[in-house]
């Protein structure tokens, strides 16, 4: 059909106002290059937090322009303004609430009938828009060519093609939003009109709806309570609970019309309008051969090839950032422990001398040598993978194992991650839809054994046992992982999410936002998590000058030497392994220097040491990463129970160890 | 052609590619005991008939129709089983041959009753195999209680030839003709595109029971297995 003027469109009107501190909200699907343009238009100014008692991250950044200040807002990814997700929830209020100057539509051009799915969405809205046509290049290569002009007459919002990666057009694409918050649109936005028998329902709706106060636009709501939207059902019962049942008696007119729900038809209309615009303005001109892309991606998701590629891809990701970690923390903690003298200069051996550089300095240390050299090449390598488009092709090859646990395929990366360091595998957990999942994620990442772990099953099992009971104790502890995950699974209420997940051609991700996005995670987690391990180390410095550790070794015997029957020193070692899980070890050992050492421990009391110390809690910089993603609440449970849990865990394994041996 | 031995034979290619693989007159004939040559005349009249596709050499899968009846039957047999071993208490080495002789003439309305009275078994007495779901569309008799208790929604209209996104092969495409599933969940595959009467291709289906890859509407969508196993398509012939 010629779509010439789709019938589903319509013209409408718009007003404007101007100020010199102008909102701009940046919206569109996830991967659309919506962060890169939001990095090109801000640079370093920018903060991200939450929004306010969600957890939904919130990227905000301002940038001054042509006299302006201009405050701009990178709204979540997401594809529909439904209120599946909160991600879609907090886009729509913020748009219908704070009602930004304009809204900047990122759309992909290679997927443009999904995008405009949402555009049209937002055109509900009755907010002023502008496109940016994102990844013209991505659409060139696979043989889409986008009639900009027309897409733009269509639509009646003006569109500017950019290749956000490269810069190209971003400059442009802030000056023509100016010149609309200043001049008001050229055009009239278009509007998108469904069926007869649909139309009607909304005038009625829209109608009755006259004498009610709303933050969305009329349409918008009538539209909403016919797909009978469970926010806005309840909004509006508040005030007008006879406008509810209007809507669902006509709502259920249609589903007797049409033999579908509501919300199906209305969606369907919707998605058959963007589909309209789509094919008007596009031409299609596939490729003959596959494109590299393509090829790669069959290469990445084959049943064989595809899991060679994940195992040695992991293997590097492992491999580069621990030789790289070990380095960078070997040099920094010389580095630091050179100021040594510095300090016992400045501050004496003393007391305070002690305080001031066992407490403060070593925390602090603590935190660097955590932090820089592992967190950061983790988080530059997640988001290389996630923004390249690898994270989802590991989903789409995992989801099956991760099904057993009662997660899906997206979780398989914090808990790879959570190898690595517990820290930045919590934080990663965001890649999950819903808090729910989110939190399953991040409890079964807490139970991987990090580096830190590591270097205990090595350096105490391995070493005097052998490397078969190192090797054993791990898979253990996978074992457990996976136990304790479909555990929490049943225990924790809610519904599972499938995984449902687009899968977007694989691009070369823009190196800048990478940095970027790593630069500002890791101050955000500096900021929690530094003044928590140097509180941490003060208390436990405090505690050991003032003696009391002695007491508190005395205080746990019962646990750590009638239950776990462990040497009673091993209380205050465990205590400190909370700063930083290996140096429980460390400490073991030099507690243990005048009594013959390490070796002076028997085969049981090694295995159940290390039994403990792989599970029994998160080190303070996890617990901090747990507080920051889900409350002090949650944080503390996890914690409580892990202790609960490996203490059980040694005693049980210490009986039935003297009972075999 | 009598109405048992297509019944049988259906069965008999079903149960032999239980994970949508080619099955070979050799295993049909092993199975059935009968002679390879027989085997390929059925098989041929199977195909005219529309219920498998055959080729020679390459060997047998089913299609939509002989899905259909093929799962009927295996699902009367286990029920069958079930009913002969937990009430009549009949020895579980037995439960099979009696089973095979009863299955052909239990009417669906006696089925569902046995469904019901055996409260919704899920597995055979003698060899634990799944007992497939009171029809095609649904993937298991809790479904089908919650979905009698009003606790499922549904999108699009039934139909006599459908298959779950599952059941198509790489490559393979065909028209959305409903979805089952929870209401988020529904809404989150409308709003990704999959609407009723969309045109739908299986590009990938990750191994071992993983999800499937679909290209729709110009892109490529991934669902879960248990998703997929609710998206129910109108399977276009020559595809």
């Amino acid at each position: 059909m010629s779509c010439h003027s789709c019938p589903y469109l319509n013209k409408n009107e718009i007003n404007q106002k101007i100020s010199k501190r102008i909102k701009i909200a940046l919206a569109g699907n996830a991967n659309v290059g919506k962060s890169v343009i939001f990095n090109h238009l801000t640079g370093l100014h920018q903060h991200i937090g939450n929004w306010p008692g969600k957890t939904v991250e919130r990227a905000e950044g301002t940038l001054h322009f042509k006299g302006y200040t201009i405050d701009i807002v990178d709204l979540p990814g997401i594809y529909s303004l439904s209120t599946y997700s909160l991600e879609e929830l907090v886009s729509r209020k913020y748009i219908a609430v704070e009602r930004p100057d304009i809204v900047i539509n990122v759309v992909d051009a290679s997927v443009l009938e999904r995008n405009l799915f949402f555009t049209l969405q937002l055109m509900e809205l009755e907010t002023p828009i502008i496109i940016a046509l994102n990844q013209m290049d991505i659409a060139k290569s696979k043989g889409i060519q986008v009639d900009v002009s027309k897409l733009e007459e269509l639509l009646g919002i003006p569109v500017v093609p950019t290749v956000a990666v490269k810069g190209l057009g971003i400059v442009k694409l802030l000056k023509k939003a100016i010149e609309i918050i200043e001049k008001g649109p050229r055009e009239k936005p278009a509007e998108v009109r469904y069926g007869e028998e649909i139309e009607e329902k909304i005038s009625l709706l829209t109608e009755a709806l006259k004498e009610v106060q709303v933050v969305y636009p009329r349409r918008y709501v009538a539209i909403k309570l016919l797909e009978e939207d469970e926010e806005i059902e309840r909004d509006i019962g508040r005030i007008a609970p006879q406008i509810v049942s209007t809507a669902k008696k006509l709502a259920g007119e249609i589903e007797r019309l049409h033999g579908h729900g509501c919300s199906t038809v209305i969606t369907s209309e919707r998605y058959e309008a963007a589909g309209c615009i789509a094919r008007a303005v596009q031409k299609l001109v596939p490729p003959i051969r596959p494109t590299m892309g393509e090829r790669l991606h069959n290469f990445t998701t084959h049943k064989i090839t595809g899991y060679l590629t994940l195992v040695s891809s992991l293997l590097l990701v492992f491999y580069s950032i621990f030789t790289f970690g070990d380095y960078a923390s070997g040099l920094l903690s010389t580095l630091f422990y050179g100021l040594e003298p510095l300090f016992t200069s400045a501050f004496g051996t003393g007391m305070a001398g002690s305080i001031v550089w066992g407490g403060i300095m070593e925390g602090f240390i603590a935190g660097v040598t955590i932090v820089l050299p592992y967190i950061i090449p983790f988080y530059i390598i997640l988001y290389f993978l996630e923004n390249s488009g690898y994270l989802s092709r590991i989903a789409f090859l995992m989801d099956n194992v991760m099904h057993k646990m009662g997660l899906h395929g997206k979780a398989f990366i914090p808990i790879m991650l959570g190898f690595g360091c517990n820290v930045p595998a919590c934080l990663g957990c965001r890649i999950m839809e819903t808090q729910r999942e989110r939190l399953l994620a991040a409890f079964v990442t807490t139970l991987v054994p990090c580096a830190a772990t590591t270097v205990i099953i090595l350096g105490l099992v391995g070493k005097f046992l052998g490397i078969q009971w190192a090797l054993a104790l791990y898979i253990f502890n996978l074992l457990v992982i996976f136990v304790l995950g479909r555990l929490a699974f049943k225990v924790v209420p809610g519904e599972s999410t499938a995984l449902i997940m687009e899968m977007h051609d694989y691009k070369w991700p823009h190196l800048k936002t990478i940095f970027k996005q790593t630069w500002f995670r890791v101050a955000e987690f500096i900021k929690i998590a530094f003044p928590l391990i140097i509180v941490g180390s003060l208390v436990l410095k405090l505690a050991e000058v003032s003696g009391v550790l002695e007491s508190i070794a005395a205080v746990l015997s019962p646990v750590t030497v009638a239950w776990l029957g462990l040497p009673a020193i091993t209380g205050i070692t465990l205590i400190f392994g909370v700063l930083r899980k290996e140096l429980s070890l460390v400490m073991l050992a030099a507690l243990l220097a005048s009594t013959g050492g390490l070796a002076s421990l028997t085969d049981v009391q090694m295995v159940v040491f290390t039994l403990v110390a792989m599970f029994y809690i998160p080190c303070i910089a996890t617990i901090a990463a747990l507080w920051r993603e889900f409350g002090w609440k949650k944080a503390l449970f996890i914690t409580v129970f892990e202790i609960v849990f490996a203490i059980s865990l040694g005693g049980v394994a210490l009986r039935l160890l003297t009972l075999v041996t | 052609m009598p109405r048992k031995s297509i019944e049988d034979y259906l069965k008999t290619v079903y149960e032999l590619s239980q994970n949508g693989a080619t099955v070979s007159t050799t295993d049909i004939s092993r199975a059935l005991k009968v002679a390879p040559a027989s085997v390929t005349e059925m098989l041929k009249k199977l195909a005219d008939k529309g219920y498998i596709e055959y080729s020679p050499y390459h060997g047998t899968t089913l299609t939509g129709n002989g899905r259909r009846i093929a799962e009927k039957m295996a699902r009367k047999h286990r029920l069958l089983e079930r009913f002969l071993h937990d009430v009549l208490k009949i020895d579980s080495q037995k439960v099979h041959k009696e089973a095979c002789e009863m299955e052909h003439s239990l009417s669906d309305d006696a089925e569902e009753s046995l469904c019901r009275l055996l409260k919704h078994p899920e597995q055979c007495p003698d060899d634990g195999k799944e007992i497939p779901p009171c029809d095609l569309m649904i993937s298991s008799c809790e479904e089908c209680m919650q979905l009698h208790s009003q606790g499922l929604e549904e999108v699009g209209k039934h139909n006599q030839n459908l298959v779950a996104a599952t059941h198509l092969k790489e490559g393979q495409c065909g028209k959305i003709s409903f979805i089952r599933g929870g209401h988020n969940m529904l809404q989150r595959l409308l709003d990704m595109g999959l609407t009723p009467g969309t045109k739908i291709c299986v590009e990938r289906v990750a191994p071992l029971g993983g999800p499937v890859e679909l290209s729709v509407r110009n892109s490529k969508l991934v669902l879960g297995k248990g998703v997929a196993s609710k998206v129910f398509v109108d399977v276009e012939k020559n595809s």
